[in-house]
């Protein structure tokens, strides 16, 4: 089963860090996620650059419409995703409450619909 | 009713469905993956039990009779259905292939723990606590939509709705159907042990309504405590289900018959179940002397020490501050720091009481909450400051929103008027 685990930490506290620690922590996480694709269990992960990059697009009656910033304006901001494929929702857990990021923002992990998305 | 009389075999069928029917069901969901699957086998297992036990008589093992015929049925109508839904006959076959006929071959021990993996299924935190409890009374307890929305004061479409969702939620996110390894064991317990202890509470003193208790949710919860004990003999288990008998022990003294509240200071200990009180007090001496003592364990330690003594000024309150203080070690709340205080103000005297929870209405965290206000205005009616209780129990009665609760909150303040 495929889950996609969208992490959110605060772009301001993740700004406020020390760069020594900012530095470990993305160490940290390149290693975790190498691991996980030796086992097999990764996908895909990226971590994103800050919301101030985002662009959001819109087509309502043939017109597009493209607004600089996030879809939604939340405290904690979406900063990268993995994209695992393991057996369960606990194995799912698992590898997301091990992921670095979980110790300071909040990790969603949604199950991939496989069949469309009818 | 005269089927029942020249039919033996009809009434015994449903002593086994009320026996079994759960413990058939968790193994039914195990073998088919699936909650609705097994809950339609489980009916149809049944169905051919009515028609065939009569005839042919009760079948030695009446449980791996259900489960071979349900999972059966189970095959057979995917196998039917594959006609319009192609798909259905790889299940079909993957079933049949992957899990074994319990009267075919010897059923593992796997099937005792099916309950359990049902109970943690139903605990998973990763449904949402309002699903978890209607869950559990469903699946686990038997208890009917009807019956649980008429314990939590909600329709019966709600309850449907939130047991349809996690069941959604439990498929489509593959929640998996087992019991956890060691290392996430304790956590877990914990949520299902919180579970059991909301329902028992919902039971033993109703959040909201007219009632102050609703029995029959304390039965289950004691129940569901039992069979988790039996599968997981955990001391915190051991804690839990010793907590829910000691204080069931007083349920027939804690309500007057007018279904007033009766403090435990004045309550009559004659009317307390002295079986409930034997059944607790060994069960917390075993939970105390594992070495692993947990918040359970302590409370229902509290719960021991009130049992034991005749009368309230009998009470070993030395005893109950030095457990709180372990309690507060273990769980730091404002509740159980106000609970403390009450024990406090019964050793050393009302003044200190009062102190004590001055400094804790101070910090905040408890200036809503009812009992906090009750017990600073009983801390000056003892004392003699009558204005002072006056405006507490007036605070206490803003809050309170349980109806006994509030008609005692009025008693006190009218015995103060007068």
């Amino acid at each position: 089963m495929k889950y996609l685990c969208l992490v959110y930490v605060e772009e301001k506290l993740l700004n406020s860090m020390p760069q020594n620690e900012r530095i470990a922590c993305s160490n940290e996480s390149m290693a975790y996620c190498d691991a996980l694709q030796k086992q097999g269990q990764l996908i895909a992960a990226s971590p994103l650059h800050p919301v101030d990059t985002a662009t959001t697009v819109r087509v309502r009656e043939g017109k597009t419409s493209t607004t600089d910033g996030p879809f939604a304006e939340t405290k904690e901001q979406l900063g990268g995703f993995l994209m695992i494929d393991v057996p369960d929702l606990n194995d799912a857990i698992r590898i997301a409450a091990n992921f670095p990021a979980a110790r300071f923002g909040s990790i969603e992990v949604r199950p991939l619909k496989e069949l469309g998305c009818a | 009713m005269s089927d029942e009389h020249t039919n033996p075999t009809r009434t015994a069928v449903e002593t086994v469905y009320r026996a079994e029917s759960r413990q058939v069901l968790a193994t039914l969901i195990r073998l088919l993956g699936d909650f609705d699957a097994a809950e339609e086998a489980l009916q149809e297992a049944f169905a051919v039990a009515m028609e065939q036990w009569p005839r042919d008589g009760i079948p030695a093992n009446p449980r791996a009779w259900l489960v071979s015929t349900g999972r059966f049925k189970a095959i057979d109508g995917m196998r039917r259905r594959a006609r319009y839904d192609a798909s259905l006959n790889e299940l079909a076959t993957h079933i049949e292939t992957t899990t074994s006929d319990p009267l075919v071959e010897q059923m593992d021990e796997s099937i005792e723990d099916d309950r359990l993996r049902l109970i943690f299924t139903c605990c998973h935190p990763a449904l949402s606590p309002e699903a978890q409890i209607p869950m559990t009374l469903r699946e686990v307890c038997d208890l009917t939509t009807e019956e649980i929305a008429r314990a939590f004061l909600t329709k019966p479409a709600t309850i449907a709705q939130r047991i349809v969702r996690a069941k959604a939620k439990i498929r489509d996110a593959r929640i998996p159907y087992e019991v956890p390894p060691p290392p996430e064991l304790p956590d877990r317990v914990e949520a299902v042990l919180r579970v059991v202890y909301l329902v028992f509470n919902e039971g033993y003193s109703a959040s909201f309504g007219p009632s102050l208790t609703r029995a029959d949710l304390s039965a289950e919860a004691i129940r569901l405590g039992r069979l988790l004990l039996q599968l997981l003999p955990d001391p915190e288990v051991m804690g839990l289900l010793a907590l829910m008998l000691l204080h069931e022990s007083r349920r027939q003294a804690r309500t007057s018959a007018s279904g007033d509240l009766v403090l435990l200071e004045q309550q009559d200990r004659s009317l307390w179940n002295r079986d409930l009180i034997r059944e607790g007090i060994t069960l917390v001496k075993q939970a105390l002397a594992s070495k692993r003592i947990g918040p359970y364990t302590l409370q229902a330690a509290i719960a021991a020490v009130h049992a034991e003594a005749s009368n309230a000024t009998e009470t070993d309150w030395s005893q109950i501050v030095a457990l709180y203080d372990l309690l507060l070690q273990a769980e730091p709340s404002p509740i159980v720091e106000l609970n403390r205080t009450v024990a406090v103000a019964m050793r050393d005297g009302p003044a200190k009481g009062l102190e004590l929870v001055d400094a804790l209405l101070e910090r905040g965290e408890l200036a809503q909450y009812h009992l906090a206000h009750a017990a600073r205005a009983d801390f000056c009616r003892r004392l003699g400051r009558n204005a002072d209780a006056r405006a507490s129990y007036q605070r206490a009665l803003a809050l309170a929103k349980q109806e006994p609760e509030r008609r005692f909150l009025e008693r006190r303040l009218m015995e103060l008027q007068e």
